[in-house]
């Protein structure tokens, strides 16, 4: 019993080293450049993919050409990861979190779909370490001598990390230039140069943290969301911006994750949640982080303020709802598909609208709440019998309660902290349909989500889909301009004053949070129904994007937006995947090449744009 | 002689808000100016906009003969400018001597070289904090400490933005001291006041900013010996 615990412990510091080396590089790259880089697990995964190139390359059996390859793959990985910074974050540092968030996400879509391309979809295992192959007896376990190697890594590198800061020039302009960049600049120092090279080495050490996973566990193209999700619970947990919170936040989870298999395989995610529920309670900016000093205002800033509907627009958007209503009789029944999903989207985006305008929220990850009113619907179907109808019914809200639940979490944290909880806990709801086999049917999905037989026709289905998602909207709308959406607004722009005059603006914005999940489980309802099936990518973080991407496309604080924006959205992507298997890598190069345009957003740019052309000045 | 600096025309905006309306002033090699105004006048705008960190949107600045305007604040600094901001803005988590490396540049020919072990001859309360962080000093060793750290840049020009704010009365005194020291060393100073004893006692020359635009530029002498002229533009 005591070796196992003890090995257990062992095995549980050996996956916290790899965690820490992404979680630091994420932490370092954020505290001076103030972007919080989504796409720090693609480049893990790069690290780990390419490791497995070369390392084949250069012969695995000896010591050189192992452990050669592995260090090249890191510094490969930096490379790349200057590329990036040159290429596409130095344009954006100006622009609201939001899109500087956004970007990152489109370098992880090309990071996938350029992963596919080189190295195919078949998941790739590493050679052993040469050295590291036997094992060493603990007591009376056996256990591998590479993963006493990674245990030792952690700590060497906190202590490099440690000398890099403290005793470098480097280290202390980096140090400086995390409390005020512009005061760095004007002591002389070419900032550009001080972000790239920071860049390139919180790049170098996620890709040395994947190049050294190799010899333990396959590489494929998951690895990129599981891990940045998990470092994001690491990095909340131990304190953005702090290197040994990082590090103390590793080894926390990773023993945690450990122990949980051994213990009770099926909640190791809810131990999880306990920790990170407990250290968000004591210390809201985790083990070892500050309070963040307070962010340029977001997106939310630019765009013109939320006024009710003037009677035009409430007229089209009645002319609007009964050109949609009278489209059975005009359309065949594949565009009434097509129309029912647009329709349904709409509801989503909306959704996710009501946290995002008037709350000021940003979630990366609103496909939980769709997914799992799917789900709901689908388990409800399938292992309650259940008809369509009260399936329906209940399905909401087990997206509803998931929203109180993660919401809870979420609302503690703003900005980009809240932004990397949400997508935690949409990888994590991810997870469980994906692995929860006898429950979920994992990556086959769950089949036979039909209507009752009256919902069956086309035409049917549709109406019933635009009545509900009709007046959802209505009732969302009602919600932004009732007392609890001017409290929410009154949260956003001013929490102090809010508080001040008896706003308690967490609660205003959990019960928010909740309502959107509601409303997305509704949509994700309706969504399974109307494919007859259910499966994971139903939660993934692309689906996410994609409500992102709607809501943005629109303009955050339009109500209507949301709705204009999933119909020209669906349309573009749908056009997109027809044209071409590498959607993922166009859709990730269209964002980026849409932030980096309009890095203040289309209608910020748009405000530019009318301010330079009213002050006279067509120089600029 | 051309002056060191030389500001023609300077405009500069936030936003909509126009700050500055077309500053024209120079300060000669050696000469210490006062940049006088109540609060709010455009002081400060002044001096970031000759550093480069708003950026001017007409006239020209010109630094040893070059034009600087538009130029990156990193840039102007490596030409040896060297900025004090009025909020002191020291590294917090920073040691003293790493806040000083921070500022460190290479010597710079017709400029004072500066050491930290020099600096610490003119500043002898920093000596003895050298491993002390920035955030646990008080606010006349921070103001001390910005000085020392913008000097290690080894500047030619040296922007002060009002030195002398929420400093007791002893150590406004070891301030004008030590800008009367860094002149001797050569160095030429644009410094911001609404201090007039204090201007008064270190400065060569004054200007006059209201509502960014320059209501006076003559010598101290004929600033002290206008009263009407004190009373409308510097009265608290
Ligand atoms: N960051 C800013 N954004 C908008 N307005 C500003 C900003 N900084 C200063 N101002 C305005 O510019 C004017 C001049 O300010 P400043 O140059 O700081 O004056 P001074 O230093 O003489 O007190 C003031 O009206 C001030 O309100
Ligand atoms: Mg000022």
């Amino acid at each position: 019993m005591l070796d196992l615990i003890l090995t257990q412990m062992l095995n549980g510091m050996a996956s916290a080293s790899s965690l820490f080396l992404v979680a630091s590089g994420l932490s370092i790259i954020f505290g001076v450049t103030r972007i919080v880089n989504f796409a720090h697990g693609s480049l893990y995964m790069l690290g780990a993919y390419l490791a497995v190139t070369l390392v084949g390359a250069f012969g695995p059996a000896s010591p050189l050409g192992f452990w050669g390859g592995i260090l090249l793959a890191a510094f490969l990985v930096g490379l790349i990861g200057i590329v990036i910074e040159v290429v596409i974050l130095r344009r954006i540092y100006q622009a609201p979190e939001l899109f500087q968030l956004l970007a990152t996400f489109g370098v992880v879509l090309m990071v996938q779909d350029i992963a596919l391309a080189v190295w195919g979809p078949e998941d790739r295992l590493g050679p052993r370490a040469p050295g590291f192959k036997s094992f060493v007896m603990i007591l009376d376990s056996r256990f591998p001598s590479y993963e006493l190697f990674l245990i030792a890594v952690g700590p060497l590198v906190l202590g490099l990390l440690w000398f890099l800061f403290r005793r470098t020039r480097w280290g202390t302009l980096v140090r400086a230039a995390t409390q005020d960049r512009e005061m760095v600049g004007a002591l002389g120092v070419d900032q550009r140069l001080l972000f790239t090279s920071v860049f390139g080495f919180g790049a170098a050490l996620a890709g040395l943290g994947g190049a050294l996973q190799l010899p333990r566990e396959a590489v494929t193209l998951h690895m990129d969301l599981s891990t940045i999700a998990e470092v994001f619970v690491v990095v909340v947990v131990g304190g953005l911006g702090s290197v040994g919170g990082a590090y103390l936040a590793a080894v926390l989870i990773g023993v945690l994750h450990a122990f949980g298999i051994l213990i009770f395989p099926k909640i190791t995610l809810v131990l999880v949640f306990l920790v990170m529920a407990v250290v968000l309670i004591v210390k809201p900016y985790g083990l070892m982080g500050r309070k963040p000093a307070a962010t340029l205002p977001g997106a939310a800033g630019i765009e013109p303020l939320l006024t009710p509907a003037t009677p035009g627009a409430k007229l089209a958007g009645l002319a609007a709802l009964l050109l949609l209503a009278a489209a059975p009789l005009a359309v065949s029944d594949a565009w009434l598909l097509t129309l029912t999903e647009l329709v349904i989207f709409a509801l989503f985006a909306a959704s996710l609208h009501v946290m995002m305008g008037p709350g000021g929220m940003a979630s990366f990850g609103h496909a939980a709440y769709f997914g799992l009113g799917a789900y709901g619907a689908a388990l409800a179907v399938k292992w309650l019998g259940a008809p369509m109808e009260p399936a329906l019914l209940l399905a909401p809200f087990l997206a509803g309660i998931a929203g109180i639940v993660f919401g809870w979490f979420c609302v503690r944290l703003s900005g980009v902290y809240m932004a990397m909880l949400t997508l935690a806990f949409a990888q994590i709801a991810w997870a469980t349909a994906f692995q929860w086999v006898e429950l979920t049917g994992g990556d086959n999905g769950i089949l036979g989500v039909w209507p009752s037989a009256w919902a069956v026709p086309k035409a049917v289905f549709f109406y019933l889909t635009l009545a509900i998602c009709a007046a959802s909207v209505l009732l969302l709308r009602r919600l932004v301009f009732s007392p609890l959406g001017y409290a929410l607004r009154a949260g956003r722009d001013s929490p102090l004053r809010a508080e001040a005059i008896g706003i308690d603006v967490m609660r205003v914005q959990w019960a928010a949070f909740a309502i959107a999940a509601f409303a997305a489980g509704i949509a994700g309802a309706l969504f399974a129904f109307s494919k007859g099936s259910v499966f994971p990518t139903y939660l993934a973080i692309p689906r996410s994007v994609d409500a992102l991407l709607m809501v943005l496309l629109g303009g955050v604080q339009t109500v209507s937006g949301p709705v204009v924006g999933a119909f020209a959205y669906i349309g573009l992507s749908e056009q997109l995947v027809k044209l071409t298997p590498y959607w993922r890598f166009t859709l990730g190069l269209a964002i980026v090449l849409l932030v980096s345009l309009f890095p203040r957003g289309l209608v910020g740019g748009f405000l530019a744009w009318r301010d330079r052309r009213d002050a006279g000045d067509p120089a600029r | 002689m051309e002056p060191l600096l030389d500001i023609s025309g300077l405009d500069a905006r936030y936003g909509q808000a126009q700050i500055l309306r077309g500053i024209s002033l120079s300060v000669g090699r050696g000469e210490v100016l006062a940049l006088m105004g109540r609060n709010g006048a455009g002081k400060s705008t002044t001096m970031k906009a000759v550093m480069g960190l708003v950026p001017p949107s007409g006239g020209t600045i010109r630094f040893d003969g070059r034009r600087i305007d538009g130029r990156e604040a990193f840039e102007i600094a490596r030409l040896g400018i060297g900025y004090v901001p009025e909020d002191r803005r020291v590294f917090s988590e920073l040691t003293v001597m790493e806040n000083l490396s921070v500022g460190q540049r290479p010597p710079r020919q017709g400029a004072p070289h500066w050491t930290p072990e020099r600096l610490f001859a003119l500043f002898p309360n920093l000596a003895a904090m050298r491993d002390r962080p920035g955030g646990a000093m008080s606010g006349g060793e921070q103001q001390m400490l910005t000085i020392a750290r913008t000097l290690m840049g080894n500047p030619r020009l040296l922007l002060l933005d009002e030195p002398s704010e929420g400093l007791a009365p002893v150590i406004v005194q070891a301030m004008a001291r030590t800008i009367l020291a860094l002149k001797g060393e050569g160095l030429s100073i644009l410094l911001s006041e609404q201090n007039l004893h204090f201007a008064g006692s270190v400065a060569d020359r004054a200007a006059i900013i209201e509502k960014g635009e320059i209501r006076f530029d003559g010598t101290m002498a004929a600033l002290k010996a206008d009263a009407a002229l004190r009373a409308q533009y510097l009265s608290v």
